[in-house]
């Protein structure tokens, strides 16, 4: 047990210390590197209890691919000058300082209300009604719990998460004009008789190709 | 004193296996060319040693004598830790890899998730190498590696649910014994050519290997680096390549199990079965590299989220519906 504590501590030290320099760091791209530090020893946390199917979906989906498209937002739009400047003119950032605190009151208010002094209705939470085995993984007991009980819910979430998608896709794309792009089917569907012509041309009057 | 002795056993054990996978890579690049060269009708490396095959050690004796350069314009501690993390991720997927039963470094529920996560952690190495090197090419050669790596462990992760359906565990020796009647290869054959297209896409392998494009883009995420550190992700990026050979014999190939269990061929040690299945598949690796041309960015994207994701969704339908209609789901 003295090894899991050193462990425990360890980890959760790093998380902390991680989510404090997320918004320390001065540059932008070491901030979602320490992002991804803190993912990293939380997911290590959730493999210490045992969850290790939410651990290891966490490093899938939130290090494996959320966080590569943070990183690249972040190196595209050069976003490490534009913070510098925030933080070193002073009329800009006397602006930012207020709403910041406003809406951190807000969330810490929140998170009162919630651990606090919210009840659940008993029937929702009732921790005796999902025993979990020991006997079977918790990736199965996972399985069992979501397809059976929380099935609607879980489908729910899911057509929320497809109407994102096309959602965003709908709202980004736009159709280019002027664009000269390689049709794939017009490509491999070429003849050699259209796509070559042999022309006889004559000393100085040249030849027309284009109509 | 017990920890002490805990701890030693475990470094033993590592060792055991790290030394022997760092080794083979070493036979593997040497491999790769002879292969490269034997399709060009070259002779290949045969000068150092017997058959050339010191080759790979001459090369990585050169390497760590040669200066590491760092460029004064970079980001020192991402420039130095990208090789490492590239270097590191390649080796720990190793320690879920079976050679035989019971014969595994570790024996996790979700070995599968877990090698899913280290080779798609694996990325970060090449972001972080291209951007700390500060200079345009290194920074073009990682995007494109990042967007392709993402978009082909999609697949991947498809592919791996079609197995995951016919197996009913994520356990790597689970998933190599529920083969012992007949090799996933057979009922899953496409799933198998989408596997190893996919692989090659993931590791960065010629036809697929526009990150490091030598016409267009210097060697992407590489250009800058020099000496020990340009060996490193050369290392990390052969243990890949090896690691996903055995991944493919294990889902698809039965892992260390013999191809006919008859009297001979079980008297073989099963860690040699899967070594010889590992190097079927590289070879296959080589001759990829050899003969196909490269591809272009937009038809590797298009390949990618086109065709492949909707066919490998395709088959996980096909493969869940025809194993509950025939009442062959695996139970707990």
């Amino acid at each position: 047990m003295v090894a899991h504590a050193i462990f425990f501590y360890v980890f959760s030290i790093i998380a902390v210390i991680s989510a404090i320099m997320v918004t320390v760091s001065k540059n932008t791209v070491h901030s979602v590197f320490f992002l991804i530090l803190d993912f990293i020893s939380i997911s290590c946390l959730f493999i210490m209890i045992g969850a290790e199917f939410l651990g290891m979906i966490m490093l899938i989906v939130y290090v494996g691919a959320v966080a590569v498209l943070f990183l690249f937002v972040v190196m595209m739009l050069n976003v490490a000058q534009q913070k510098n400047q925030w933080f070193n003119s002073e009329v800009t950032s006397s602006g930012h300082i207020p709403v910041g605190l406003i809406i951190s009151t807000i969330i810490f208010f929140e998170l009162i209300i919630v651990v606090g002094g919210w009840k659940y209705k008993p029937e929702l939470s009732n921790p005796n009604t999902n025993q979990i085995s020991n006997e079977i993984s918790n990736t199965h007991s996972l399985g069992q719990v979501l397809y059976t009980d929380y099935i609607h819910i879980f489908q729910i979430s899911g057509m929320i998460l497809l109407i994102a998608m096309i959602g965003a896709i709908v709202l980004t794309f736009r159709r280019r004009e002027g664009v000269k792009t390689q049709s794939y089917l017009k490509q491999i569907s070429r003849e050699r008789s259209e796509g070559i012509e042999v022309l006889e041309v004559q000393s100085n009057k040249g030849v027309k190709i284009d109509d | 004193m017990e920890y002490i002795n805990l701890v030693f056993e475990e470094v033993y054990k590592i060792l055991f296996l790290l030394v022997p996978v760092l080794v083979s890579v070493a036979m593997i690049v040497w491999l790769d060319r002879r292969v490269w060269a034997f399709v060009q009708k070259r002779q290949g490396p045969n000068v150092v040693g017997p058959f050339g095959l010191l080759q790979s050690l001459a090369d990585a004796l050169k390497y760590i004598f040669k200066e590491v350069i760092i460029p004064a314009s970079s980001n020192k501690i991402i420039f130095i830790l990208a090789p490492i993390i590239t270097m590191t991720l390649a080796l720990i997927a190793w320690a879920v890899i079976p050679f035989g039963e019971n014969q595994v470094l570790a024996n996790i529920n979700v070995g599968i998730l877990y090698i899913f996560a280290v080779s798609s952690l694996g990325v970060y190495g090449i972001i972080m190498g291209g951007w700390a090197s500060n200079s345009k090419y290194p920074f073009l050669g990682s995007i494109r590696s990042a967007a392709q790596m993402v978009s082909y462990e999609v697949s991947i992760g498809i592919i791996i649910i079609n197995v995951l359906l016919c197996v009913g565990s994520l356990n790597l020796s689970d998933i190599v014994l529920a083969q012992q009647n007949i090799w996933f290869i057979i009922p899953l054959f496409p799933m198998f050519v989408i596997f190893f297209i996919s692989a090659l896409a993931e590791t960065n392998r010629p036809p697929f290997d526009l990150p490091e494009a030598e016409a267009e883009l210097v060697a992407g995420y590489q250009t800058e680096y020099s000496g020990m550190m340009y060996a490193m992700f050369w290392l990390g990026e052969y243990a890949n390549i090896l690691l996903m050979c055995a991944l493919g014999s294990i889902l698809f190939l039965g892992g260390w199990l013999s191809p006919i269990d008859l009297y001979p061929f079980n008297l073989i040690p099963g860690a040699i079965w899967l070594i010889l299945k590992i190097l079927l598949l590289f070879i296959l690796f080589a001759l990829v590299k050899a003969v196909v041309p490269r591809y272009r960015y937009d038809q590797l994207m298009r390949l990618g989220w086109k065709i492949f994701l909707p066919f490998s969704l395709t088959y996980v339908v096909l493969t869940a519906s025809y194993l509950f209609y025939f009442n062959l789901l695996p139970s707990l």
